[in-house]
């Protein structure tokens, strides 16, 4: 197949103009001024009080939004790989994925307000109503929400490629259900779980519309962070300096939970 | 098979709860001919007509089929040819860079794909706008149909290509008559995926959208930004409704599909 090059030109192209250039145009603006100068300004105004604590803020409801999404996930997948029928009940998980994520945030404006279904549970118990909406509560829950799906498909699949006979073989070698689970499953299936933080922790810490529309402004992440220098302060310089900062820790993360992916492609 | 026991059984009943009530909870109200999400008042279709009276949303919501099929048609090309012309490399350490080129765009943020695009484009001149908005769908969904083609291509026995060139078949043949009907089901995989891809986006489709421009997503974050309007509600009913029975129809398809294989196999 050696003749094929020519498949690859608008490939090639396509890699330079949106692969390689806006990663170069982010670095690049991010060391520029509000008139265009040449600056480390950005740089050194990243490095101040604010900016740190809102990166520490957002990287610990990242960790947190994974960490409650992967508890609640996990079983979830495992339990689903002993149903009859698994494929079906994989579908009927993912189907409220595709539901606009738009439109399940906004569900959640409705159940989370002052007059809402959660509120008029709570009086029932005699306690007076309280404003769920724009806490950080009500922020960590809608996004662990929309992320049980996509954490559960790879961990689901990866579950569902695990040989059974590795867990009798631990059965009948005497170990107990947890250490079967401890020993054996879980280390088996750790590829699953890697793919599933790195699909719901890279984009915890910048999805933007969660934090605006159920958060109100109690809860900053570094996406909000960048939207808010793009679009409303109009400071590409500040946005492209944090967009470097979340890459970095994008590539960081991608480390971490990375694969070894030997033999994948031949 | 061990059956599942009842607190497995309760669980997995939770998580399908939660995991559905929220959309329900959209629907129900969608009905409802008061102006809030709270109190039933009566069954009334008057949200329904709403949208469908709506010129400007109706324009909105073809222009976000428009968006979706076509920056998925040129991403399916595109995404295609590359995948070929990735195989063909027979240098090891070119053609994993290029992967790894290849997963920038599927592992990054939202966020900094929009904001480095609305750089590139504004660097380069590109009126915001449609045009805009697709080259950016496309450009986000190529390196996902290069994801689904990429397996089907390497599991491909080479033999087939050597016996096609044998019998005298041109480079062109060999393409059409051997390596695109091999492929397809991967192909098909990637334009549906790239369209879900481009029918989802919110985040790059809101920074690199001008004034003039809106797709469903960004249209839906303005509206609930400004609170609970019940036009959203009858939107989400029509999306759920579209939503299931494509995924009726795939699962109908993909098993036919798939006795259709096993016959032959038989």
């Amino acid at each position: 197949m050696t003749r094929q090059r020519g498949a690859l030109f608008p490939y090639i192209i396509w890699i330079a103009l949106f692969v390689i250039a806006p990663i170069a145009l982010v670095v690049y603006y991010s060391m520029l001024d509000l008139s265009g100068n040449f600056t480390l300004a950005n740089y050194k105004s990243f490095f101040t009080p604010v900016y740190l604590k809102m990166t520490l803020t957002s990287f610990w409801y990242a960790f947190l939004i994974t960490l409650f999404t992967l508890i609640i996930a996990y079983p979830t997948a495992y339990l689903l790989t002993k149903t009859k029928h698994k494929q079906l009940w994989l579908m009927l998980i993912i189907i409220p994925s595709w539901i606009n994520l738009l439109l399940k945030t906004y569900a959640f404006i409705g159940i989370f307000g002052l007059y809402g279904p959660i509120n008029a549970f709570i009086e029932i118990f005699g306690l007076e109503p309280k404003q769920i909406l724009f806490t950080d509560f009500s922020f960590i829950f809608v996004s662990v929400y929309i992320f049980i799906p996509f954490m559960i498909i790879p961990i689901f699949n990866s579950l569902d490629k695990l040989n059974p006979t590795l867990i009798y073989a631990a059965r009948d070698l005497g170990a107990s259900g947890f250490t079967t689970f401890r020993r054996v499953i879980f280390p088996l299936t750790i590829d699953g779980v890697k793919s599933g933080i790195q699909v719901t922790f890279i984009p915890a810490l910048s999805l933007f519309m969660i934090t605006r529309l159920i958060a109100g402004n109690q809860v900053i992440t570094l996406g909000t962070a960048i939207e808010q220098q793009f679009l409303v302060s109009q400071n590409w310089g500040m946005g492209s300096t944090i967009a470097v900062f979340l890459i970095l820790s994008m590539v960081l993360i991608m480390f971490l939970t990375g694969q070894k992916k030997g033999g994948r492609v031949r | 098979m061990k059956k599942l026991s009842l607190p497995s059984k309760l669980y997995l009943i939770i998580v399908f709860l939660v995991l559905y009530a929220p959309i329900f909870y959209l629907i129900f109200y969608s009905f409802n001919s008061g102006e809030s999400m709270n109190n039933f008042e009566s069954f009334t279709l008057e949200h329904y007509k709403a949208v469908f009276d709506d010129t400007r949303l109706i324009v909105i919501l073809i222009n976000t089929v428009i968006v979706a099929l076509l920056s998925g048609l040129i991403a399916t090309i595109i995404g295609t040819l590359g995948a070929i012309g990735i195989v063909s490399i027979k240098d090891k350490k070119m053609r994993n860079v290029l992967l790894s080129l290849n997963n920038v765009l599927i592992v990054s943020p939202d966020v900094v794909i929009g904001a480095s695009f609305l750089i590139l484009f504004t660097m380069i001149g590109v009126k915001l706008g449609f045009a805009s908005v697709v080259v950016s769908h496309v450009a986000f969904s190529i390196p996902i149909v290069v994801l689904m083609v990429l397996p089907k291509l390497l599991e491909m026995n080479t033999s087939l290509i050597d016996a096609a060139k044998d019998l005298g078949a041109s480079k062109r043949d060999v393409l059409t008559r051997v390596i695109l009907p091999y492929i397809q089901p991967g192909i098909f995989a990637g334009f549906f995926l790239a369209l879900t891809y481009s029918l989802d986006d919110f985040a790059v489709t809101f920074f690199v959208t001008g004034n003039g421009f809106s797709t469903l997503s960004v249209e839906i974050y303005s509206m609930a930004r400004t609170g609970i309007t019940l036009t959203i509600n009858a939107i989400s009913g029509l999306v759920f409704l579209v939503t299931v029975l494509v995924v009726i129809g795939y699962y109908f398809f993909n098993n036919r599909a798939k006795r259709i294989q096993e016959g032959v196999q038989r």
